[in-house]
């Protein structure tokens, strides 16, 4: 099992080709009258089908750089490129993906996970909620709201919504945040889980190191403000992940050497 | 015995109606016709079948003044808070406007309608609409920028955001705006009906007066226009603990 997929991990990246592209982006804000640069000169290059962890401490500009892939902020210099083309707005091929806050409140599960097939004849529509709710295993809630759901729910409901438009690229910006620390491992595993059946690209944000090389083929390190890439791991590891392996914990070890935190906590 | 809930305010009002009736009929020289006399005013009312109608009549004003306010305002408001330039073109506007009572407008209401129902209801609307309108405006700006950024992504053009975000996601706020702009609808009526009209409660109030001094007729007025508010406002109370809003609560 483990090898299949680490040949499938191979033969995708052979076939190389580059789903999104930033080509020296920097971002600066105007904040009391001072200039602050968040973001400078990040050179990213994310392949078709990937999974990108972008991984740093909170403000170093990793969520303003998402945001920015996904069109909802202008880059102050440079471009962000998808498929060649320049980003220049939101894009229902590409989803960003909230922390579990971003589902509709007044919309059931079923609404919620629909909400971006309104141009689909009904039955397509009914039939795609259902293939979502079963995928992220929400069976029995189609008619619940939100707000009786527990937060790992809610969050299954905002990554089905997303996938039910079948994006190529999802962004998600540390999703499973507010979950408690079971709910957040399982959460990885199915996010896997669907990455694995769904081969879409996905950029993930967060700021735990474990999450990102859990996750990840190549983690982003980032440095504090103004953000810069600092380094880029690959993480040579099959999934499903022994984390406990001596090249995961060397490649963990690595990152947190790398952040200038080894073997201090 | 256990007295139950909602036994305890309908006991204390039969004590207040009670001491009410005992002060009045100590004082022979009375200011104020007490409770009997009022009931007796409202069976009176009744009985010329003028009751039902008045009441029918300014509710059928403050309908139509109240629904072509929220009509205008829903959308309108929407609109001013999605585009914030025209929130602040229209901002300095609205704050004049709004500390004027919409009786100050009565002059107006009668110079362009004449003295009718038209003119009640012109009313009722100038008292509804601006209070709406700023609900609404705030309500938009308090709206969750994720909400707006998710719609967006799904492709969203700004009618429809309005339509499948910005809107449902303020009805909370806009029930609570609701209900008491409801309430000012029916203050306005009555003030409306003194000077503008020859029927519904606010009329019954000073024709009782005018034609005779029949102050039961006048307190017989007030106890109705009371009673009547407040079913109004429990009905919109009741709409809003509808399943769909159970939502709100949870914020």
């Amino acid at each position: 099992m483990s090898t299949k997929v680490y040949m499938e991990a191979d033969v995708k990246k052979a076939v190389f080709r580059t789903k999104l592209r930033t080509e020296a982006l920097g971002m600066a804000f105007d904040r009391d009258g001072q200039r602050m640069s968040v973001l400078e000169n990040i050179n990213l290059e994310v392949f078709e089908g990937e999974f990108v962890c972008v991984l740093g401490p909170s403000g170093c500009g990793k969520s303003t750089l998402l945001s920015t892939m996904a069109g909802f902020l202008a880059p102050t210099v440079g471009e962000v490129r998808i498929d060649g083309e320049i980003v220049r707005g939101p894009d229902p091929r590409r989803i960003f993906v909230f922390q579990e806050r971003g589902v509709f409140p007044w919309l059931t599960v079923e609404g919620n996970i629909g909400f971006g097939l309104g141009k689909l004849p009904r039955a397509e529509r009914t039939q795609r909620v259902e293939h979502y709710i079963k995928m992220v295993g929400l069976e029995g809630f189609e008619k619940s709201y939100p707000h009786e759901l527990s937060g790992g729910m809610k969050q299954r409901v905002e990554v089905a919504r997303a996938l039910a438009v079948n994006p190529d690229v999802m962004f998600l910006d540390e999703p499973f945040g507010a979950l408690d620390s079971i709910t957040r491992m399982v959460m990885r595993g199915e996010l896997l889980r669907i990455w694995q059946a769904e081969r879409k690209t996905i950029l993930f944000v967060t700021h735990d190191i474990d999450e990102a090389v859990q996750l990840a083929d190549r983690v982003v390190v980032m440095s504090a403000r103004p953000g810069r890439i600092q380094q880029i791991v690959p993480i040579d590891v099959a999934h499903p992940r022994d984390i406990s392996s001596p090249r995961y914990l060397e490649l963990r070890d690595g990152i947190l050497n790398q952040i200038g935190l080894a073997h201090k906590i | 015995m256990k007295i139950r809930a909602w036994l305890r305010p309908v006991v204390f009002l039969l004590v207040l109606l009670g001491a009410w009736q005992l002060a009045v009929m100590r004082h022979p020289n009375q200011l104020l016709p007490g409770p009997l006399k009022t009931a007796g005013g409202i069976a009176d009312l009744v009985r010329h079948g003028l009751l039902l109608k008045y009441i029918v009549a300014s509710l059928f004003r403050v309908t139509w003044g109240f629904f072509l306010a929220v009509i205008v305002a829903v959308p309108l408001g929407l609109a001013i808070g999605w585009y914030r330039r025209a929130e602040m073109a229209f901002n300095p506007i609205l704050q004049i406007l709004r500390p004027i009572s919409p009786l100050a407008w009565i002059p107006i209401a009668i110079l362009w309608f004449g003295v009718g129902d038209l003119a009640a209801i012109f009313l009722i609307f100038v008292g509804c609409f601006l209070p709406l309108l700023l609900t609404v405006i705030n309500a938009v700006a308090g709206v969750p920028a994720v909400y707006i950024n998710a719609g967006r992504n799904f492709g969203l053009g700004p009618v429809q955001l309005m339509r499948l975000i910005l809107f449902p996601a303020i009805v909370p706020r806009l029930m609570t705006g609701l209900r008491i702009t409801l309430g000012v609808a029916w203050l306005v009526v009555v003030a409306a009906e003194m000077i503008a009209v020859n029927s519904g409660l606010g009329f019954l109030i000073v024709d009782a007066r005018n034609a005779g001094n029949r102050y039961d007729l006048v307190l017989a007025g007030m106890v109705m226009i009371g009673v009547v508010g407040l079913l109004l406002d429990g009905g919109v109370r009741s709409l809003e603990k509808a399943k769909t809003l159970r939502w709100a609560e949870e914020r």
